[in-house]
């Protein structure tokens, strides 16, 4: 396993650290943003290369994607116990906060309403939207230079953002395009 | 105490397999399983439940909501271990697979063809979310100047986001 100029693996604790920053920071959303941002930018425990095959992978698993991002990433840097430190750290502060607005929202017996709090959560989560499309471009930049990936690209772009074709079929059709691209390109 | 926990484990596990492109997929059984056929919940609770737990990471954090409604807070730890325990196996699994084929040139391959599906779905998720979850322009606004700010720019986006969140708050509300 070649580690393609990025430092040795880290402690189970630095991941655990790592993770535990990511879940903390991404409330509003923005979460692939923000391990992109943690991992391959502040860390350099992996590159952008490594980070698109193991989002691939994490997209054809059924499941919350970030979740069996963080796994197979965990599983990459560390194994087995690399996947629990990333996988506890990332839920531990969401899962705590969670909890308490449950015991809150059960006790109240409902949302005490307030439309400055709805207002100020639908302006964080419509940045957070803006952040996962910039962390889609940055990746673009560094990653789709060439003709054929780029019509890849833009065919899932319309397929899903703009008919709402569901992932899963935009998939069966476009995993077998890109395939087919990158061998004629290969070939040539 | 112990039939609440099982059927929670057992819908959930379910529910996580059947998850194709991430929680939001399973939502609509997961609110007929759990209003309808368990009735731990009703509408109107599993809607606020789902605005409660819409901004909380990694996602797919309702299953908490419902079963600690069903079952106390061990009702709630067991759903979350129920949503996301099968798919963390199969990802694992996928990701060791992945690994231990090491420098072969099919995963070179495949990896190459990867990129640009996977960055292609990043940008069509979010569009596909803003369409959903945006109808004015204000939000729209808020979307589209953060995409550029963090593209291009070296800014903090939790600055970037508390800019967005202050704007709509003073624009929207």
């Amino acid at each position: 396993m070649a580690n393609r100029s990025t430092p040795g693996p880290p402690s189970l604790a630095t991941l655990f650290l790592s993770f535990l920053t990511i879940g903390s920071t991404s409330f509003g959303g923005g979460l692939l943003g923000w391990i992109r941002r943690e991992l391959v930018e502040r860390r350099r425990w992996i590159d952008d290369q490594q980070f698109l095959v193991c989002y691939g992978l994490s997209q054809m698993v059924p499941g919350a994607t970030n979740v069996n991002l963080s796994v197979i990433i965990g599983t990459q840097l560390r194994g087995v116990p690399g996947a629990l430190a990333a996988v506890a750290g990332l839920l531990l502060v969401p899962l705590a906060i969670l909890l308490a607005l449950g015991t809150l929202y059960f006790a109240a017996h409902g949302v005490p309403g307030s439309r400055l709090i709805n207002a100020a959560l639908a302006g964080a989560g419509a940045a957070a939207i803006g952040f996962n499309l910039a962390t889609g471009i940055r990746l673009a930049q560094h990653n789709v230079r060439r003709v054929g990936p780029a019509l890849v690209a833009g065919a899932i772009i319309i397929g899903i953002g703009i008919m709402r074709i569901p992932l899963l079929e935009v998939l069966l059709v476009m995993l077998p395009a890109s395939l087919a691209v990158t061998l004629a390109e290969r070939a040539r | 105490m112990m039939a609440p926990l099982l059927q929670i484990a057992a819908m959930f596990s379910l529910l996580s397999l059947l998850a194709f492109g991430g929680g939001a997929a399973v939502l609509p059984d997961m609110q007929r399983q759990a209003v309808e056929v368990h009735h731990w919940v009703t509408s109107r609770e599993f809607l606020d439940m789902f605005a409660l737990s819409r901004a909380i990471p990694p996602g797919s954090m309702i299953v908490v909501l419902i079963g600690q409604q069903a079952a106390g807070i061990l009702g709630g730890l067991v759903a979350l271990l129920a949503m996301f325990g099968p798919s963390s196996l199969l990802a694992f699994a996928v990701g060791r697979l992945w690994h231990r084929a090491g420098g072969a040139v099919w995963r070179e391959t495949l990896e190459q063809a990867l990129a640009p599906v996977s960055i292609g779905v990043t940008i069509a998720s979010g569009i596909a979310l803003a369409r959903s979850t945006e109808h004015d322009w204000a939000t729209y606004a808020v979307t589209a100047a953060t995409t550029l700010l963090l593209a291009l720019t070296r800014l903090h986006p939790l600055s970037v986001m508390g800019a967005g969140a202050v704007f709509l708050t003073v624009a929207g509300g």
